[in-house]
């Protein structure tokens, strides 16, 4: 009841304003900045964004349930690490179980993809994928592994086989098997597919369904925190999010939306986003003190011509140097690159390509493999981001412990595109129900960093 | 409700068209022939979703004909389900002719106008089906679970003119490695040089017809990177001229005749 008066006066000032005749101030336009309430704020547009904006469309229990806003840096994703850069490979040799499982979720959804993706009036998606599998070689101390693992994957589900350096040398003649005691080769469901085309079909598919996306930047975190007291009777301080800054492109104008949920998929820009939260501000060594190790790491992708290359049959072929190649359309041209070691990283501060890089590091490993690409011609190089764990190089996934409302979906470190649409419906359910329903993704989640258990994958590429 | 069957039966008619390759859908084109549901779908959103609806039918129309025989092959072995379900879809299915003491005729089965088809070969359980003419059928990746698969001994295979057969179908294949002999791929208007490229798994093939795919996008340069990863097969492809515009004076050399 108090400032009744005071708030009937205002109203009448109003009405008079509008009455005929008087000045009438229009109310700031504000349609290009984004909504002031989403149930989800998605900071980061790239696949995995956009996998997990389309999962919580899709599992929502009512039509139009789940308010979802996808916030996304920049719209050309000329620095995505998903698109033009990617080598879009996707195969089902890994050494984790749940790894596996991921790629063969992932290439059913890429098969039956326009069951998932069709939108009315739109042409269909056409991945343009290559079913040429996957070729890894192993060295003798590492034929044991390889052998393992490819026992664990066939249980799985995957179809890969064993070969003998023989039996390689028969089927592609052009590989040199010194060095080589095991190989493994996926029969079925691996390959390389367009990756720009599942980007854009994405797109497509959640704007139709209703989800905002947003070119701007997260400036910024509003949090609260609350004491409470686990268990065992120590005390710790839980933070949720309660707004998040959007600033609008190529301006200083922001607008602060309030959400229930935040999903940190900013890729190689991950770490940043998880600092703004609080995430890592504390002592070294305990759970607060623990950082996203999420972090931007260069590399290179080269596209190479030669006339007298492997044929047709060529798979995604993976040396025990850490060189990967493969064929890229009809034409002799061939796409490749390098992991390279620790010592070796090149400085990720600019996308610049470093041509002494393919020179001394990735071509006598490619001729030592295989001979007849000594007369090879580069014909161009690019470079993208790798969104790289520097713990373990395998994804998080999942909300964090003391920031109870924000969800992380990064870290994949190179294998982000082929298993995204895996991980976005891992975290929706994370969202949606509060656990993982389908693949069992609790080995993903953040805590392993503070407790030190580290997921290591055995073949990066 | 008349108007709106109408409406859906115009509007099944353009999303053939969506499906055409050749066909760029601009905005131009897609105002031209706007049927009464796309106008009402943007006014009302259960129109909307009815349309959404019909498109997911549409898409998923193949599935019922490809479900899976597993129940079948439990009874009566893997060469009894894949022949019903090649005789089901459309297609024919001949037998080993060394066994030919069980049939009055080695020729093919086929199902006749009515489809129906002769059931004696219910009987033979224990039969390996040798060639299986599977032209025109709408069989689809799913479908293939009940082809190579069970079928370990089939030595002819003839895919012409499937629509549903593509990149990934072909991606199965290789499961046949060791018996096929003959494939013929003519007239899949899905099938682009991805999927040829998965073919090297089939050394015992002998012939390869791979003539009159519109999704190749290099017909010529396709079929000699195809020859050069099986050397010991005869491969049935485009004419050569096609891909020798550049040198009108060479002579164009003979192929044997295309017919699919």
């Amino acid at each position: 009841m108090t400032n009744w008066d005071a708030k009937v006066s205002e109203f009448k000032k109003k009405i008079e304003c509008i009455l005929p005749g008087k000045q009438w101030e229009e109310p700031y336009d504000t349609s290009h900045l984004p909504p002031k309430q989403s149930d989800v704020v998605i900071v980061g547009g790239g696949i995995l964004g956009l996998s997990v904006a389309f999962w919580l469309k899709k599992l929502e229990n009512r039509r139009g349930a789940i308010r979802v806003l996808v916030v996304e840096q920049d719209h050309t994703y000329s620095r995505a690490s998903s698109t033009g850069p990617s080598v879009g490979g996707i195969w089902q040799q890994f050494s984790v179980p749940e790894n596996v499982q991921l790629s063969l979720f992932s290439i059913n959804f890429l098969r039956n993809i326009n069951e998932y993706l069709a939108v009315v009036d739109a042409p269909l998606v056409d991945l343009r994928f290559n079913p040429s599998g996957c070729l890894l070689l192993a060295s003798e101390k590492d034929a044991a592994t390889l052998e393992n693992n490819v026992k664990m994957q066939r249980q799985e589900g995957a179809k890969v086989c064993l070969m003998s350096p023989e039996q390689l040398q028969n089927k592609f003649p052009w590989i040199n098997t010194e060095g080589v005691a095991l190989a493994s080769y996926g029969m079925e469901d691996e390959g390389w597919f367009d990756a720009w085309s599942l980007l854009q079909g994405l797109r497509r598919k959640v704007q139709s369904m209703g989800v905002l996306l947003y070119q701007g930047e997260v400036t910024s975190f509003i949090t609260s925190s609350s004491q409470m007291q686990t268990p065992s009777g120590e005390q710790v301080v839980l933070r949720r999010i309660n707004k998040v800054h959007v600033k609008m492109d190529k301006s200083l104008e922001y607008q602060p939306v309030e959400c229930a949920a935040v999903i940190n998929a900013a890729g190689p820009w991950s770490g940043q986003i998880a600092e703004l939260a609080g995430i890592g501000k504390g002592l070294p060594g305990t759970l607060q003190g623990t950082k996203l190790p999420v972090e931007p790491r260069k590399r290179y992708v080269h596209l190479w011509h030669c006339p007298q290359g492997p044929g047709l049959e060529t798979p995604l072929v993976a040396d025990i140097s850490g060189v990967y190649f493969r064929r890229e359309g009809l034409g002799s041209n061939y796409l490749g690159g390098y992991s390279p070691t620790e010592e070796e990283e090149p400085d990720p501060t600019n996308l610049e390509v470093d041509h002494d890089f393919f020179q001394n590091k990735v071509w006598p490993h490619l001729v030592q493999r295989v001979p007849s690409f000594k007369t090879l011609k580069v014909q161009r190089a690019w470079a993208g981001y790798y969104d790289y764990n520097t713990f373990d190089q395998n994804g998080v996934v999942g909300p964090h412990p003391l920031v109870v409302n924000m969800y992380f979906a990064t870290g994949f470190s190179g294998r982000g595109l082929q298993h995204a649409p895996g991980i976005g419906r891992a975290v929706a359910e994370m969202v949606l129900d509060g656990q993982f329903n389908t693949i069992d993704m609790s080995p993903f989640l953040f805590t392993r960093f503070y407790l030190g258990e580290k997921l290591q994958e055995y073949n990066i590429l | 409700m008349g108007f709106l069957r109408l409406g859906a039966r115009e509007w099944n008619g353009r999303a053939r068209g969506i499906r055409s390759m050749s066909e760029p859908v601009t905005p131009d084109s897609s105002r031209k022939k706007r049927t009464l549901l796309q106008f009402l779908s943007d006014y009302f959103h259960d129109i909307h979703a009815l349309r959404e609806y019909l498109l997911r039918k549409q898409i998923l129309k193949g599935n019922r004909k490809n479900r899976s025989f597993a129940d079948i092959q439990e009874k009566y072995g893997p060469y009894v389900t894949g022949a019903l379900f090649i005789l089901k879809q459309g297609g024919a299915v001949k037998y080993d002719s060394c066994h030919e003491r069980m049939f009055q005729n080695k020729e093919w089965i086929r199902p006749n106008e009515h489809g129906h088809f002769p059931t004696e070969f219910l009987e033979f359980r224990k039969v390996p089906v040798e060639a299986v003419d599977a032209s025109g059928c709408a069989i689809n990746y799913q479908g293939m679970s009940n082809l190579p698969v069970p079928l370990k001994e089939l030595r002819f295979l003839s895919l012409q003119r499937c629509p549903n057969v593509d990149d990934w179908c072909l991606s199965r294949l290789y499961l046949l490695a060791d018996s096929l002999q003959e494939l013929s791929l003519a007239g899949c208007p899905q099938v682009s040089e991805r999927g040829l490229a998965c073919l090297h798994h089939l050394q015992s093939l002998r012939r390869l017809d791979i003539s009159d795919l519109p999704a190749v996008s290099h017909p010529g340069l396709t079929q000699i990177l195809v020859e050069e990863m099986l050397p010991h097969c005869e491969v049935l492809g485009t004419d050569w001229a096609q891909g020798l515009k550049l040198e009108p004076d060479q002579q164009p050399q003979n192929t044997p005749a295309v017919s699919p």
